[in-house]
């Protein structure tokens, strides 16, 4: 039997995570808890970032004790699989060359596999690898995007430049002619490092192949198990698609790399099918360093144009952007579309131009990292926004003020092509200047370095387009997948509530909140909600979850079968209210007719009736739910404003935080204890790509920091105690008002920690510096470097 | 390729349990591959992440660069000997409360080197929370719910202490 109803709304409450319990005491399984009598896989990487393949000779692995085979890329051409991983998003003129599981003729960064043991442990799977005798003929590397464009060195013989895409976006006439009128105009020449994404558990695969009927089954950590299934069927193993099951069991963190279909899972799964039985592997950290598609990798020079009151005339972008070795499936749109196209950030720009250069290094690929593309792009914006207004004498959130866009001119179109949907920007901007106390940090500030100490104050804005979004036009950009979402309603008879969606959870909390939005719509108690997501066999259709999309999309999915449900259930309802359907109105779970309210009916009596299929309208099928393919009209557009107190000692470099205050707008809140857990966890990666966080190569193309010792994450004790607050502008094109909430302070963390340690640094001249700002940069800045 | 082997003995959450292991065989793997316990799990394979931690005789140990010969004859605690769905520790109940977790996987190392904190130190500052589960990496929370859920558990603890 289903429970009560909920007086309140669950909309919009901070109920506790269902998801929490069975991770806590270790219940949970993960997909290397999978499987545990498998056979292991361990895959053999490239020693060299570039060499071509003179021969592998894996006989002395094959005899190893344990050992069950040994394969290498020649076998997985042999076998006639497609064996291409390809790009998701086309560009004009776009080099794809092919991108095989195992390399064959040549190795193109350090993590190209090239064999694959399988072995009955895996102590035994790992030994036999160090028996694989691989044979390089070295080649010259290249690791830097704007260095491969005019290097001698190619990665992919279709592109011989090494350039992959040559993009541009905006009126470049229009800017030439705001820059000619300006007052003046600032630049800033910029990089934003590489970030490896760190999820802390590694990416893992477990396979199982059943020959007597085809049907492959593989647990993996996925973000999208449909876009996996469709890319294993179609692009790399062949396997029909309905005898492909994808599970992503519970995923410890993505941040982006788990999107993506990696060469592992496919070599896994096609060993699995090889032997006929269940095989599983894990990276190890190591090779997540080098194979985890990589974030950013920017070098950037930016322009802006201003009158010299503050007003914005034209920002012009040139980027070189580094996609690595080969092409992942966002590697094209992150850095075109979903950066050129942020550039106006929260700012009423007239013109704007932006080209970028995608360049293939011998690297490990880049592609999407939490904030993708609309991160580099604020950055950008925020910094050159803070250079100008030192070069004019201008308070930065002055300059700010006077450009952003006011709330009467939404829906505002862009000079990018985005068109905003809803922003209340200076109430979130002044709500985290009151909190910082802005003007009396500005006062205490001069009076501290009186004394030879050096505070900073920075303040950085963004808006971010979310969502993935309206299928029609990102497919006339070059999209090869569609924006929509797919959620299934489902009442039971007893009037308990399942719920099917296409996204998949990696410790967002959607079994919880997507149960809130079901019973909001249908008016039953939460606890009679089921969410179920994350495997192909029990969810339609799905796109998965990235671009902060899951709340505004997923969302907007369940509660459009929701109200499809409720829709079916008022027509039974008045049919046997003996009522017009017009006469009939729900509420909190019951339907009754207007100016009668004891002619009334619950919804779950109502589901029962509807299995029944006794007494329910002629013409209509029995049974209560519905399938909704949610595909937006248009992105979502949070916003906000986060601000940065640090204080830097001139004698060691070092940065510490004062305050942090982040106010976030995502629109309606469906939880906001996991709204704000969100907005934590991306300020942390903010301030980790700020001050700590960079993957560097070496000339060979070796990744110097391959490991947690080189790669410096931050640390409970390393963090400030982040306040934050937020504002309430409901998207109003989303079903649920929602707007996303996974990437923004990402997004907004970065340029404001940048701003305020540049901030600091005023007094010795400086007036930009490269992430990230680790002691030793900011030292070494003291002094124009020159001690 | 190592072919001797040992047998030892492993008292698992109270449970004595024997196996054959490797001498290079590492405590992790006994746990998670030997004997089931999967709720410690593998992040690094380096000590720099903290997702493997158990207890070994009472003190905090990353089981990834322990051999498990080392533990022969040891009291081990992971996280499935913490508490129960029904009856959780209350360090476990503050993390759910505090929204001290969100993909769970550091979560198993995250709770035994807290629980280790508050043995040796029953009222720690925000500061030496931080301190004592800077080996431990979250990607996901930014720490804050996670010193907060400790500080909660803490007090709570106390509290209890002092009704007895």
């Amino acid at each position: 039997m289903a429970s009560e109803p909920n007086a309140e709304s669950v909309f919009g409450s901070s109920v506790e995570r269902r998801e929490d319990v069975g991770l806590l005491t270790g219940d949970a399984e993960f997909t290397d808890d999978k499987l545990q009598d498998a056979a292991h896989v361990a895959i053999l990487r490239s020693q060299f970032a570039h060499a071509t393949i003179e021969e592998i000779d894996v006989s002395a692995a094959e005899e190893r004790d344990g050992v069950l085979a040994v394969y290498t890329g020649a076998d997985v051409e042999e076998s006639g699989v497609p064996n291409d991983i390809p790009t998701a998003w086309m560009l004009p003129g776009l080099v794809t060359p092919q991108y095989r599981i195992m390399a064959t003729d040549k190795v193109r960064h350090t993590g190209d596999a090239l064999a694959a043991v399988v072995a009955e442990d895996r102590y035994a799977a790992y030994d036999a690898l160090d028996d694989v005798d691989v044979t390089y003929d070295r080649l010259e590397a290249v690791t830097r995007p704007d260095e491969a464009v005019e290097s001698d060195v190619t990665v992919h013989e279709e592109a011989p430049d090494n350039v992959a895409f040559d993009f541009e976006l905006g009126d470049a006439d229009a800017v030439d002619e705001a820059f000619e009128a300006a007052d003046h105009v600032a630049s800033v020449d910029l990089e934003q490092p590489r970030i490896i994404p760190n999820a802390v558990e590694p990416r893992a695969a477990a396979a199982s192949y059943d020959p007597s009927s085809d049907e492959l089954t593989v647990w993996m950590t996925s973000q999208n198990p449909h876009l996996h299934r469709v890319l294993m069927s179609t692009a790399t193993l062949g396997h029909p698609e309905h005898k492909l099951r994808i599970v992503a069991p519970e995923v410890g963190g993505g941040f982006g790399s788990k999107i993506y279909h990696y060469p592992d899972e496919a070599i896994t799964a096609w060993c699995a099918k090889q032997l006929g039985g269940s095989v599983k592997w894990q990276a190890t950290r190591t090779q997540s360093y080098a194979t985890d598609c990589h974030g950013r990798d920017h070098v950037t020079e930016a322009e802006l144009a201003l009158d010299s009151d503050g007003t914005i005339r034209g920002l012009r972008v040139e980027t070189h952007a580094g996609l690595g070795a080969h092409l992942s499936q966002f590697a094209t749109a992150t850095p075109s579309y979903l950066y050129a196209t942020i550039l106006s950030s929260e700012y009423a720009i007239p013109a704007i131009h932006c080209r970028v250069i995608g360049a293939f290094t011998n690297t490990t690929p880049v592609d999407a990292y939490r904030g993708a593309g609309r991160a580099e792009g604020i950055y950008v914006t925020e910094r050159i926004v803070d250079v100008a207004a030192r070069e004019l004498d201008l308070d930065p959130v002055e300059v700010r003020r006077t450009n952003l866009i006011p709330p009467e001119e939404f829906p505002y179109e862009t000079a990018v092509a985005l068109v905003y949907d809803s922003g209340e920007y200076e109430e979130a901007m002044d709500r985290a200047l009151e909190l910082i106390d802005y003007e009396g940090v500005r006062e205490r500030q001069e009076k501290l370095r009186e004394g030879g100490r050096y505070l900073g104050v920075g303040v950085a804005n963004f808006v971010e387009s979310a969502g993935l979004s309206p299928s029609k036009a990102a497919g006339e950009l070059g999209a090869q997948a569609g924006g929509w979402e797919a959620g299934v309603v489902r009442f039971h008879p007893s009037g308990t509530v399942s719920v099917a969606v296409g996204t998949a959870d990696q410790g967002q909390g959607h079994r919880t909140t997507l149960a809130q939005v079901a019973a909001a719509e249908l008016g039953v108690p939460v606890d009679d909600v089921e969410v179920v997501e994350g495997d192909t066999d029990e969810v339609p259709q799905g796109m998965g979850t990235y671009g902060s999309r899951s709340g505004p999309v997923g969302g907007g999915a369940v509660a459009q079968s929701g109200r499809k449900v409720v829709e079916k259930a008022r027509s039974i309802a008045a049919h046997k209210l003996e009522a017009s359907e017009d006469d009939v109105e729900f509420d909190d779970g019951t339907f009754h007719v207007v100016g009668a309210p004891d002619r009334s009916i619950s919804i779950q009596e109502l589901a029962y009736a509807a299995y029944l299929g006794h007494d329910i309208p002629d013409e209509m099928e029995p049974g209560l739910e519905a399938t909704s393919y949610y595909d937006p009209e248009n992105f979502t557009f949070p916003f906000g404003t986060h601000a940065a107190v640090v204080e830097v000692d001139p004698d060691t470099g070092e940065v510490e935080f004062h305050r942090y205050v982040a106010v976030d707008d995502c629109g309606e809140q469906i939880n906001p204890m996991i709204v704000e857990g969100q907005v934590h966890g991306g300020i942390a990666q903010g301030i980790g790509a700020a001050l700590s966080e960079a993957a560097n190569y070496d000339d060979n193309g070796t990744l110097v920091s391959g490991s947690m010792n080189e790669y410096a994450l931050p640390r409970s004790d390393s963090l400030p105690e982040y306040e934050t607050d937020s504002t309430v502008t409901p998207s109003p094109h989303n079903p649920i008002g929602v707007k996303g909430v996974g990437e923004s302070a990402t997004i907004g963390a970065t340029p404001a920690v940048v701003n305020a340690v540049v901030d600091a640094l005023e007094p010795f001249g400086v007036d930009h510096l490269d992430m990230p700002l680790t002691d030793e940069t900011v030292w070494t800045a003291i002094d124009g470097g020159e001690r | 390729m190592t072919t001797d082997t040992h047998e030892i003995t492993l008292t698992v959450n109270g449970t004595t349990r024997e196996l054959r292991v490797e001498p290079r065989t590492l405590l992790i793997h006994a746990l998670r591959d030997e004997l089931g316990y999967t709720g410690p799990k593998v992040g690094c394979e380096t000590t720099l992440c903290g997702a493997c931690t158990v207890h070994v005789d009472g003190k905090p140990v990353k089981s990834c660069t322990m051999l498990a010969v080392q533990a022969d004859g040891a009291d081990v605690t992971t996280v499935e000997g913490l508490g129960e769905a029904d009856e959780l520790h209350p360090l476990q109940t503050a993390f759910q409360e505090e929204h001290g977790l969100q993909c769970g996987y550091c979560t198993p190392g995250m709770l035994l080197t807290a629980l280790s904190l508050l043995e040796d130190e029953p009222d720690p500052t925000r500061a030496e929370i931080r301190e004592a589960l800077e080996g431990n990496l979250c990607r996901c929370t930014g720490y804050q719910n996670i010193v907060d859920a400790v500080e909660t558990a803490a007090a709570r603890m106390n509290a209890a202490e002092g009704a007895d």
